[in-house]
């Protein structure tokens, strides 16, 4: 085996610039594939978290329809209950309860129509961002108060600030009507227009009463430790639920059809080009190991004469390759994983790419973190596809004729 | 000069002594050029189709606002030149493609639930065609004049209301003096729109019917206008300020929406990244293959020298053979490409994914849409950068020393 190894590390450098080139063109294509892979997978988790954590959380218990047509009678009952019981039984998970509904938002000169959710002040911080994001006055502090903190394109539109009243209208589950008057305690700004222009947060205890929910609610947040932990804890809760009061779980991935989808459909077209890519690397080999087989005719000839099976050439040629190959995956990593660095230091941007971000909830600067999967996913299917475009070369061997190969110049 | 067409013809007899490389690069060019061109026109597609929905929904390719209601989108900011004068104003500028509105945020409820919704006062004869809604698609029918009584709403709406046609709802919203105004409309007609966000946020009435709904006279709070082409609007935009006063606010789609606006530029830059990288990844093959081919031809090289061939004809006989196998290679691969993207330039169905699409504000059809700009770049850039990487090994290959370069052992 040695010498075999030997041999073929000597016949890729009789020719090094055409190795070079070969292998050039992987590790072009191995550090193209790691900056992308590792782009877009950082991308796909910001995209998915900072989309779940404003708002969705992991897993929503729900009543059945309600996740298609938020309608005010389709409730949770007895939430707080059952928020509670879940808390016990679940520490390492994050729950907060919420009802929500449409209102008509009315301030001294303007009004809007909103959408309202009674939120446990306690808890809601540990399932969605916005408590987080007031930047003005402060986040609701008790279950019973009457207060409101709303978004600040609202504010803008309504033409309130803090300590003004709003006047909320709507009905409640029965459909008879309902109103209060609040002052506005907070205002958010979360940066997604949808979101700061059109929300605004109760405490629960007052949007129960306000709406004469009974105890009831819309849904139950519970935010896992992290994504990968969802299925597990998904398991855990359903264990955990009255399955008479006909309720049911949804995850991230039912409650933000589109998340998912846009994840998908980014990911195909991207793995068309990736795909496009390693063809035509495969190219670039195919052509090499053919002309450097076809050089060796004469050599090979006078191997075969002297008794050398066909199976071992091929083999030979199939280890240069797989060297050559080896080569361009180690070069290209390094260098894609000395690119990742760079990039995680200064960070990735490019012109237009703050309007894109903000319409996916992302910042207008990526950070990209090197990975194994991201580092060498890519480079092993160019590794892959090099071997076997040497097959083709490797394999005409086996029809060499030694005295015809003999006699070629 | 009369040395060219030899050159020529050497060249091309060169690239065919070595049938198998020759055929295994242009298979490559030939793969490369094709996967270039229809990726480019696939995304191509999905953004003029995103553009197009998205300038329908805006509509127009520029507005014009009273300057504050921008941020307050609010009645008692209307702009400050009546309608009808409005209307004499377009006409002896000439422009076609316009409408006025009345838009204002409302409330709508139905008997079970209700939602903040965008009212839109239209006329319905002068702005059919120009927005996203068909007005023959209507389940129903859309509104016939601006004084219709009826509203049309979104089907999702219409859904989530728990009402249907010929059904009641009411519209509350607010007069210029803050007084709450409603008034219960029948249901005449449900549209679908290609996103579903569209048939939850705008319900229609008529202009006048609105006017007198918010208690405003010949008021409208927005007027659009389209020119000939999305991607050219300062002629229509120019126009169309001329005839506005100072005190008004006239705005392309470009800047109404930023995210529509930069997502032409980026896919312009998208582009040209993209045929630059196919193109490095070819490179390396095509640099290969000519380095191969001239390494072979040493000797003969050598002679031609020796018998006073001038080195530049060397040079540009490596060079053209490089060039004929870029050419033949783009040539074959933008036919296959124009023959894959035809047959489907009725739309590929793409609904497996189409709420992620939604979310990128793109239908669940994709139309391939192959632009001859793109086209011409992706060539033109890949025979410029072909060019460029052939110098060298073409340049070697005249600086050989002729004595030399014979006696070398192939």
């Amino acid at each position: 085996m040695h010498i075999v190894l030997r041999l073929a590390w000597r016949n890729l450098w009789r020719q090094p610039r055409r190795t070079w080139l070969t292998v050039g063109a992987m590790v072009f294509s191995n550090v193209l594939l790691v900056f992308m892979v590792s782009l877009q997978f950082g991308m796909y988790g910001m995209m998915i978290d900072n989309t779940l954590q404003a708002f969705t959380g992991h897993l929503q218990i729900q009543a059945p329809g309600y996740k298609d047509e938020q309608k005010m009678r389709l409730t949770v009952p007895d939430v707080l209950p059952l928020a509670e019981r879940l808390r016990q039984e679940l520490p390492d998970a994050s729950i907060a309860a919420r009802g929500s509904t449409f209102v008509l938002a009315s301030s001294e000169d303007r009004s809007f129509g909103i959408a309202v959710f009674g939120v446990e002040p306690d808890f809601e911080p540990q399932v969605s961002s916005i408590p987080g994001l007031v930047k003005q006055g402060r986040y609701l502090t008790s279950d019973s108060m009457e207060e409101i903190v709303i978004g600040d394109v609202l504010a803008r539109n309504l033409k309130v600030g803090l300590g003004d009243e709003l006047t909320l209208l709507g009905s409640g589950v029965d459909g008879s009507f309902a109103a209060a008057v609040v002052p506005v305690v907070g205002i958010f700004e979360s940066g997604v227009r949808d979101i700061d222009r059109s929300i605004a947060e109760i405490p629960l205890g007052m949007f129960q009463d306000m709406f004469y929910m009974e105890g009831g609610g819309h849904q139950v947040v519970i935010t896992a430790a992290n994504i990968d932990a969802v299925p597990d804890m998904k398991l855990r809760v359903q264990a955990l639920m009255p399955d008479a009061d006909n309720l049911v779980l949804h995850d991230w991935d039912a409650l933000q059809p589109g998340l998912k989808q846009a994840i998908q459909a980014d990911m195909s077209s991207a793995f068309a080009m990736y795909g496009l890519l390693v063809i035509l690397v495969a190219f670039s080999v195919l052509n090499t190991q053919l002309m450097s087989v076809l050089e060796r005719t004469h050599e090979f000839g006078i191997t075969l004469a002297l008794g050398l099976k066909p199976g071992r050439l091929g083999r030979l040629v199939l280890l240069e390759t797989a060297i050559m190959g080896l080569v361009g995956m180690l070069i290209g990593v390094i260098l894609g994983l000395l690119l990742l660095l760079w990039l995680g230091v200064t960070g990735f941007a490019y012109p237009g790419m703050e309007e894109v971000a903000a319409q996916f909830n992302l910042p207008s600067r990526i950070y990209p973190q090197p990975g194994l999967i991201t580092l060498f996913a890519g480079p092993l299917v160019v590794f892959a596809f090099t071997v076997i475009s040497a097959l083709y070369p490797a394999l005409r061997l086996h029809w060499m004729r030694p005295v015809e190969a003999m006699r070629a110049v | 000069m009369r040395i060219l067409p030899v050159l020529g013809m050497l060249a091309y007899r060169n690239l065919w002594r070595n049938h198998r490389r020759t055929i295994i690069m242009l298979s490559a060019i030939v793969i490369g050029t094709w996967a270039m061109i229809f990726m480019i026109a696939l995304m191509r597609g999905m953004v003029e189709d995103m553009l197009r929905d998205g300038i329908e929904a805006l509509p127009g390719h520029v507005q014009v606002h009273h300057p504050d209601y921008l941020d307050d989108p609010s009645i008692s900011n209307v702009i400050p030149i009546p309608d009808a004068e409005l209307a004499s104003r377009f006409e002896s500028a000439g422009i076609e493609s316009w409408a006025s509105r009345v838009r204002v945020p409302a409330v709508i409820t139905s008997e079970r639930e209700s939602r903040g919704v965008t009212l839109l006062g239209v006329d319905p004869l002068r702005e059919r065609g120009l927005t996203f809604v068909d007005y023959d698609e209507v389940e129903g029918r859309f509104l016939d004049a601006a004084d219709d009584t009826g509203v049309v709403i979104g089907r999702k709406l219409a859904n989530t209301l728990e009402t249907e046609l010929g059904k009641r709802i009411v519209l509350m919203s607010q007069s210029p003096e803050n007084e709450v105004v409603d008034r219960g409309f029948r249901i005449v007609g449900l549209f679908d729109g290609n996103v579903e966000s569209l048939e939850e946020t705008y319900v229609f009435i008529g202009k006048a019917t609105a006017q007198k709904l918010l208690r405003v006279r010949d008021d409208v709070t927005e007027v659009f206008a389209f020119g000939d082409d999305y991607r050219n609007v300062e002629p229509v935009y120019e126009r169309v300020a001329s005839i506005m006063d100072d005190g008004v606010s006239v705005q392309r789609w470009t800047d109404i929406d930023t995210y529509l606006g930069t997502m032409l530029g980026v896919m312009d830059g998208f582009v040209l990244v993209w045929v630059v990288v196919v193109f490095l990844a070819l490179s390396f093959g095509l640099v290969n293959t000519l380095v191969m081919a001239v390494f072979e031809r040493v000797r003969e090289i050598g002679l031609m020298l020796a018998l006073g061939m001038q080195p530049r004809s060397i040079l540009g006989q490596i060079i053209l053979e490089s060039m004929m196998l870029l050419a033949l290679g783009l040539l074959i691969g933008n036919v296959l490409a124009w023959a894959a993207i035809k047959p489907l330039e009725g739309g590929i169905d793409i609904s497996v994914v189409s709420e992620g699409m939604a979310m990128m504000g793109v239908s669940s059809m994709l139309y391939p849409k192959l632009l001859l700009s793109d086209v011409i770049l992706a060539n033109v850039v890949v025979l410029v950068l072909g060019f460029l990487a052939s110098l060298s090994p073409a340049w070697r290959a005249s600086r050989y020393e002729p004595v030399e370069a014979i006696t070398k052992v192939g």
